[in-house]
C-alpha cells in the first residue's frame, strides 16, 4: 500500500516539481541583469538532465575504472589495497572469462551477420508480395516481447527428452520425423548451444532490422530499378548491383545498432542457461562477479565490454556530427 | 465488320493463351519467394503460438506429448497453470511492483528529458556541443559499467533495494536516447514560431510550456510507448538493484522460477503469457506509433 502511495506521490509530484523549477527559476532568472541572464539560463534548463546522466552515468564509469585497478573485491579502503591491473590478469588469464570473451566474439560476428542479413533478405523479399504487411507484421511479432518471455518460448523449442522417449520439444520432434536422434540443444557445448542461443537472439532482432530496412527500400525511386531493369539487369542483378548499395548506409546504421547489442548481450543467456555448459558472455559474466560481491572483478569486466565498444561510440559520434553539418 | 474484327478477335484470342501461358510461368517461378517467405513467417509464428497453446495445457500433458497434439481432440484445453502460477504469492504481487516501477519511472525521466532536450535545441550556451556529444556518447555504454558505483550511490542515500531506486537507476540511464531524440524533434519545429512567441514578449517558460510540449506531443507518445515497454521488460536493471529485494518485478520472480523450478518449469508458460500481453496489446493496438518510435531512434538520413 505505502508503495502504491509513494508511487501516485511520483507521478504527481515530479512533474509538478519540475513545473515549479521552471517557473520559479524563470522568475528569479528574468529579475537578474542581462548579461547573467544570458548565460545562467540555459545552464538552468540544461541542469536536471546533465544532473541525472552525471550522476549515473559519467561519475560511476570513472569510479568503475578505479575499482577495477583496486583488489578483488574493493575492499580495504584504509590500508590502500590497490591491486593494480591484478583484476584484468584475472580477466585474461582466467578459462571462465576467456570463454566469455570468445562467446561474445561469436555474438558479435554470427548476431549481427544474421540479424542484418536476414532482415535484409527479409524487407527484399515481402516487397515483392501482395502480403507485405502481414508478413511483417509475422516478423515484427517477438520485437515487442520481453527476452524472458522469448527465452521461455525458445525452451520449448529447445526441451529435450533422451532418446527413445516422446519428444515435447518441437525442434527434436521434427529431427524425430526424419528419424534422427533428439539434440540437447541447450547442454551440447560449445557450438550448437551457443549457436542456439545467437539464434534466439537473432530471432528478437530480425523485426527491428527488417522494419528499418524496409523503410528506406521504400524510399530507392522506382525509376532507378526502371532503369536497371531497361538495361536488361535481372532481379539477382538489381539486388546485389543496385538496391544493395543504394541501403548501404541504412545497413551500416542497423550493422552498428547490432554490434552494440551483441555485446550487451544479457537477458537470453541469463535466462535460458545463466552461463551453464560454457555459454557465458561479458555481460554475464560480470554480472555473476558482482553478485558474489567481487567488485573489483565485476568492474575490469565492465571494463572491458565499455573498451570493446568504444570504436562503435565514435562511430556514432562521428555520424551525429556529420548529421549536424547537414541540418 | 469483318476481316479486321476478328483478326482483332482472333489475335486477342492467343495474346490471352500466351499471356494465361506467361502468368502461370510467372507464378510457377514465384513460387519458391513465396514459399521461403512463409517458411520464414513461420519459423518467427510458431514459437509464440506454441507456447500460448501449451500455457492452455495441464502439466501433465505438457509433460508426454509436444503441444501440437493439442490441435486434435481431445484438446483438454485448462487453465490450471494459470491458477498455479497466480497461486505463488510473489508472482501478483510482482506484477504490481512492475506496475509501480514502469509508470512513475516513465514520467520522471521524459519530464526531465523534455526539459534539457528544449535547452539543447533552443538556447545557445558555450560547451552546448560537447556536452551533447557526451549525451550521444553515453547512449551506447553498457550500464554493466556503472552497476557498482550506483549501488554505491543507492547505499549512501539510503535507497537500497527500494522501488524508488530503480526509478532513478532507469531514469539515468533512459535519459541519454530521449533527451537526443526529443532535442532532435524539437530542433525541427519552426523557428518563427518561437521568435514571433519572443516578440510577444513570452519568456522561456512559457515558450516551453505553451508551444514546445504541445508540439512535441507525437514524439513524446512515441516515446512513452517505448519507454515504457523497455521498463516493463527490462531484467538487468532490476536485477542489479531488487534482485534480493521486496519489491522485485515480475521479469525477475519469473527469471527466478525458470531457475529454481528445474524439471517443473512447464507451466511457467502462463507467466510468461502474462508478462508479454501487454507489450503484445500495445503492439497490436498502437502499432504505428510503437514501430515510430523503434525506428525514429536508430535512422536519421
Amino acid at each position: 500500500m505505502d508503495q502504491i502511495i509513494t508511487a501516485v506521490v511520483a507521478v504527481v509530484g515530479v512533474p509538478l516539481v519540475l513545473l515549479g523549477y521552471i517557473i520559479g527559476g524563470e522568475q528569479v532568472i528574468e529579475r537578474l541583469p542581462g548579461r547573467l541572464q544570458n548565460w545562467m539560463r540555459p545552464y538552468f534548463w540544461a541542469l536536471p538532465a546533465v544532473g541525472f546522466a552525471t550522476i549515473f552515468m559519467v561519475y560511476p564509469m570513472a569510479r568503475t575504472v578505479l575499482i577495477s585497478l583496486r583488489n578483488r573485491t574493493d575492499s580495504d579502503w584504509a590500508h590502500g589495497a590497490w591491486g593494480i591491473f591484478s583484476n584484468y590478469n584475472y580477466f585474461f588469464t582466467f578459462p571462465d572469462t576467456l570463454h566469455a570473451l570468445r562467446n561474445s566474439v561469436a555474438w558479435l560476428i554470427f548476431y549481427t551477420f544474421f540479424a542484418v542479413g536476414l532482415g535484409l533478405v527479409i524487407a527484399i523479399l515481402v516487397d515483392r508480395v501482395r502480403y507485405e504487411s502481414l508478413a511483417k507484421i509475422a516478423i515484427f511479432l517477438p520485437v515487442p516481447i520481453s527476452a524472458v518471455a522469448a527465452s521461455i518460448i525458445w525452451k520449448f523449442m529447445f526441451d529435450y527428452q533422451p532418446p527413445g522417449t516422446t519428444q515435447t520439444g518441437t525442434l527434436n520432434a521434427i529431427l524425430g520425423i526424419f528419424h534422427r536422434d533428439p539434440t540437447p540443444w541447450l547442454i551440447d557445448e560449445p557450438v550448437i548451444n551457443n549457436a542456439a542461443l545467437i539464434f534466439v537472439g537473432v530471432w528478437t532482432a530480425v523485426g527491428f532490422s527488417m522494419v528499418i530496412i524496409s523503410a528506406s527500400l521504400k524510399a530507392i525511386s522506382s525509376e532507378v530499378l526502371e532503369a536497371a531493369r531497361i538495361d536488361g539487369a535481372n532481379e539477382f542483378q538489381i539486388v546485389r548491383l543496385v538496391v544493395t548499395p543504394l541501403l548501404w548506409p541504412t545497413i551500416t546504421v542497423v550493422g552498428t545498432t547490432m554490434l552494440i547489442n551483441a555485446l550487451k548481450t544479457f537477458d537470453i543467456v541469463y535466462v535460458m542457461t545463466n552461463g551453464a555448459y560454457d555459454t557465458d558472455v561479458i555481460a554475464t559474466r560480470m554480472f555473476s562477479q558482482m553478485s558474489v560481491a567481487q567488485y573489483g572483478r565485476a568492474a575490469a569486466v565492465g571494463v572491458v565490454l565499455f573498451i570493446a565498444i568504444v570504436p562503435l561510440l565514435i562511430v556514432n559520434i562521428r555520424r551525429f556530427q556529420q548529421q549536424e553539418e547537414q541540418r | 465488320m469483318s476481316a479486321e474484327q476478328v483478326t482483332t478477335r482472333r489475335e486477342s484470342g492467343v495474346a490471352r493463351g500466351v499471356s494465361f501461358l506467361d502468368n502461370l510461368g510467372y507464378r510457377l517461378q514465384r513460387l519458391p519467394l513465396h514459399l521461403v517467405i512463409i517458411i520464414l513467417c513461420a519459423i518467427w509464428v510458431v514459437p509464440t503460438l506454441g507456447m500460448i497453446i501449451n500455457s492452455f495445457r495441464s502439466i501433465d500433458d505438457m509433460n508426454n506429448a509436444g503441444w501440437w497434439t493439442t490441435l486434435f481432440p481431445p484438446h483438454g484445453f485448462t487453465l490450471a497453470s494459470y491458477q498455479q502460477v497466480l497461486a505463488i504469492e510473489e508472482v501478483p504481487t510482482s506484477i504490481l511492483y512492475s506496475v509501480l516501477i514502469t509508470i512513475p519511472a516513465t514520467v520522471i525521466q521524459l519530464t526531465i528529458a523534455t526539459m534539457g532536450a528544449y535547452a539543447f535545441a533552443w538556447m545557445r550556451f558555450p560547451g552546448r556541443n560537447l556536452f551533447f556529444i557526451v549525451i550521444v556518447g553515453l547512449m551506447v555504454v553498457p550500464i554493466q559499467m556503472t552497476l557498482i558505483p550506483v549501488l554505491q550511490i543507492f547505499k549512501f542515500i539510503g535507497v537500497n533495494g527500494t522501488i524508488v531506486s530503480v526509478w532513478l537507476a532507469h531514469s539515468g540511464y533512459g535519459l541519454p536516447f530521449e533527451v537526443f531524440l526529443l532535442r532532435n524533434y524539437l530542433g525541427g519545429l519552426p523557428r518563427e514560431i518561437f521568435e514571433s512567441a519572443e516578440v510577444d514578449g513570452a519568456g522561456h517558460a512559457v515558450r516551453f510550456l505553451r508551444i514546445a510540449v504541445p508540439m512535441t506531443i507525437p514524439a513524446i507518445a512515441s516515446l512513452v510507448i517505448f519507454v515504457f515497454l523497455g521498463i516493463w521488460n527490462d531484467l538487468l536493471v532490476a536485477l542489479a538493484f531488487l534482485g534480493t529485494s521486496l519489491y522485485r518485478p515480475f521479469t525477475v520472480v519469473i527469471t527466478g522460477l525458470v531457475t529454481s523450478q528445474g524439471g517443473g518449469w512447464q507451466y511457467l508458460t502462463a507467466a510468461a503469457v502474462l508478462q508479454m500481453a501487454l507489450p503484445l496489446a500495445v503492439f497490436i493496438f498502437l502499432q504505428r506509433y510503437f514501430v515510430r518510435g523503434i525506428t525514429s531512434g536508430s535512422v536519421k538520413g
